[in-house]
């Protein structure tokens, strides 16, 4: 009597929630006492589109992904191309010095970013979190980040207590978040309470930033203007050693498994939670036929330049790896890196009026 | 959304910060209430965190004191009470802990309102809600609660016959043109966008089990799972708010009386009156008003007082939070609790026929001065 009608939904959660694995799954809780029903509610509540796959389904924990496996991973092997939480493992590389090459043309490449998301051990997560949990997040992250070293030094402005004029500053600077406003995310309880416990920390060189209690307990993020990926992963991969090995010293640490990697709220982040990215000028490249084809044989995913699901202006692109667990950070970052210099080069003949045909990956 | 690690944390840890909030909620909840409070669940398993997250995340205004906290169940008003009672007396004009409250139903009891003036009065309506005993409210229940409600209405309704004879129409699956027709009917609620009610929970699910009954006449509707359990509406055309009320009243009793039968009834006590979702509509959960074309009235400088004096309420044409258009006004009751359903209705008539009045002298360019000077505090 309680199965959600989902005949007319669109999502990875409704393909894999049959009324046998809903009733097997009901009355189980997590340690936090997390149910099913929490869980997939945003997936009830947004029907989704035939055209774009969302997922329908969070964790409210780290716990959510094993209590509810029999929803969970059958949905994570669909949303991650076959990857199959039973019996791989996933890896994790955090080493900088491993990637090849890394300096982009800056003629075409704008900006280069890498973020991920981490989530702290013990803590439920935001659709799920309490006052006083999102709060202690907060303190847990904010008291590492002030341990980092020198160049990562920074501040930390609370969303709560922000002035305006911190808060244009931020604005402009491109680094702040608002209230979600997506139904995805506020039929799944994360816009709870805002903006208590939120805010966002920068250091003082404004290359490397972290959110606290958006969409996760928190945001890692390292960027710069121009095509330098291996200096703006170099930074990412010290800044996350640093806070990691700063909160493990009070005791604490990231949600992480062997076959999931680093657990987060949205099973499509889980992995590496990583998105390494560009702005890159294509506007020749954008306008072929056989574009989206070679996005894909790169597994390359374009984006508009606000972000997901924005548009591209002016034949600039934000151009991303599209996949997440299975690949190492490092094999993740090199597959942009390369994929994004071919593009570039496909560009370059577009521009003298040659074909790229042969360029074309098969 | 609760998890069950409160034994982790104190109140203290946990209590929101609602020092830029302006809400009934904000102003009532101490650290101390809040403490007792988060102690206790209702027998449903509601919480008082889910009662106040609507009005933790939506602070309000300093202009509009909107409530702040809503019931899950029927229970939340006791188990809560701490909190509720401050608030109830707070929106309904100091109705204290040992009020209780008077039901009148009899339309026979209504003096007036049969013709008011149609060139001013354009349309009628009075509106309630009930909620079914022993079903969590929307804030808090489930998708098989929810679809046991709209059962239960869907059989008491379709016993109605004669002038009320009807049909149900879910949301769910209801084709674009019939939707198009009710949205001209101005009978269709959609799925609620304020804020307010969203963070309440009581979008969950949609469409599942929402729907609207009417009947073929198309004067009495019945609004199944939106904000409330039921909301039962009476409209027409015109100023006949007599007629209106009449048929409101009959509909109403033989709904009860149906449900009754299959063994439900509505959640109603001496003190309360009848229970539903938000605590600005406990008591009669009566709004009875018109569509008033005032466009010369409402300019007037005391147009705000006036209403306060005869306990009126204004709102746009498009319901509430909305603006009016070319001078036309939603007038209805402000109270809900403390008065009679027939009492309320009364001061709408008697009100109403006092504004158009005050419209048409100022049509004939005469003072309104002595009018309401002249005019007591209801």
């Amino acid at each position: 009597a309680d199965f959600p009608d989902l005949s007319k939904h669109h999502n990875i959660m409704k393909n894999h929630l049959t009324p046998g694995v809903y009733a097997q799954l009901r009355d189980r809780v997590t340690p936090n006492g997390i149910t099913l029903d929490q869980c997939i509610q945003t997936g009830v509540d947004n029907p989704g589109h035939p055209f774009i796959k969302i997922v329908g389904l969070v964790a409210g924990d780290e716990e959510s992904y094993e209590t509810f496996k029999e929803l969970f991973y059958p949905v994570i092997k669909e949303r991650h191309n076959g990857y199959d939480p039973e019996t791989m493992v996933h890896p994790i590389d955090l080493d900088p010095s491993k990637l090849a090459g890394g300096k982009l043309d800056e003629k075409y490449v704008l900006s280069s970013r890498v973020r991920t998301g981490r989530a702290i051990r013990g803590i439920p997560h935001p659709p799920m979190c309490s006052r006083a949990e999102r709060r202690e997040v907060e303190r847990v992250v904010t008291d590492a980040l002030q341990g980092l070293p020198k160049d990562l030094e920074g501040k930390y402005y609370s969303l709560k207590t922000m002035t305006d004029k911190e808060q244009d500053q931020l604005i402009d600077d491109h680094f702040l978040f608002d209230k979600p406003v997506s139904p995805l995310l506020t039929s799944a309880g994360m816009a709870r309470d805002w903006p208590d416990g939120r805010g966002i920390f920068h250091n003082d060189k404004k290359n490397f930033l972290v959110w606290i209690n958006e969409e996760d307990h928190s945001r890692i993020i390292s960027m710069e203007k121009g095509g330098n990926m291996k200096s703006v992963f170099e930074r990412f991969c010290r800044g996350i050693n640093e806070v990691e090995k700063l909160i493990q010293e009070k005791g604490w640490e990231f949600q992480k498994s062997e076959n999931l990697g680093y657990i987060l709220t949205c099973p499509s982040n889980i992995g590496n939670g990583l998105r390494c990215g560009v702005h890159v000028k294509l506007p020749k490249l954008s306008q072929e036929p056989k574009f989206n084809e070679i996005l894909e044989k790169l597994r390359l995913q374009k984006r508009g330049t606000g972000g997901v699901d924005t548009a591209a202006v002016g034949g600039t692109f934000d151009i991303s790896n599209l996949d997440r667990l299975g690949k190492s950070e490092v094999q993740l970052v090199q597959e942009v890196v390369d994929g994004v210099s071919l593009m570039i080069d496909m560009e370059k003949k577009l521009e003298k009026r040659q074909s790229i045909q042969h360029l074309i990956p098969k | 959304m609760p998890n069950t690690n409160t034994a982790r944390y104190t109140a203290s840890e946990e209590f929101p910060d609602l020092s830029k909030h302006n809400n009934h909620m904000s102003r009532c909840l101490t650290e101390e209430i809040y403490k007792k409070m988060r102690a206790v669940q209702t027998p449903n398993g509601y919480t008082i965190d889910s009662a106040i997250q609507t009005g933790v995340d939506n602070p309000g205004h300093p202009f509009i004191m909107t409530v702040g906290c809503v019931a899950g169940d029927e229970e939340s008003y006791e188990v809560f009470a701490d909190l509720f009672d401050p608030v109830i007396e707070a929106r309904h004009n100091g109705y204290k802990k040992t009020d209780m409250h008077k039901t009148d139903i009899d339309p026979a009891h209504l003096k007036g309102g049969t013709n008011m003036d149609p060139k001013y009065v354009l349309s009628s309506r009075v509106r309630t809600g009930r909620s079914i005993r022993g079903l969590c409210l929307p804030p808090h229940c489930s998708r098989a609660e929810r679809r046991k409600i709209e059962q239960i209405s869907c059989e008491a309704l379709a016993k109605l016959d004669g002038d009320l004879k009807g049909k149900y129409y879910p949301l769910k699956g209801m084709s674009e043109e019939h939707q198009d027709q009710l949205i001209n009917d101005h009978f269709l609620f959609d799925k609620p966008v304020s804020p307010l009610l969203l963070a309440s929970n009581m979008a969950r699910d949609w469409p599942d089990a929402r729907g609207i009954w009417h009947n073929d006449k198309k004067n009495f509707l019945v609004w199944v799972n939106e904000e409330d359990h039921l909301r039962v509406i009476s409209m027409e055309k015109g100023g006949n708010i007599n007629e209106v009320f009449k048929r409101w009243c009959t509909g109403l009793q033989l709904v009860e009386k149906y449900m009754k039968e299959s063994g439900y009834e509505y959640m109603w006590n001496p003190h309360l009156g009848y229970v539903l979702t938000c605590p600005s509509n406990l008591g009669t959960g009566v709004r009875a008003g018109v569509h008033l074309q005032i466009p010369l009235m409402s300019k007037c400088p005391q147009f705000d007082e006036v209403l306060g004096k005869l306990r009126l309420q204004k709102r746009g044409t498009g319901g509430v939070d909305t603006a009016s258009e070319g001078g036309t006004f939603d007038i209805s009751n402000a109270d809900r609790i403390g008065f009679s359903e027939v009492e309320l209705v009364q001061m709408v008539i008697d009100g109403v026929e006092f504004l158009i009045e005050c419209e048409k002298k100022l049509e004939k360019g005469e003072s309104l001065e002595s009018d309401i000077k002249g005019l007591k505090q209801k």
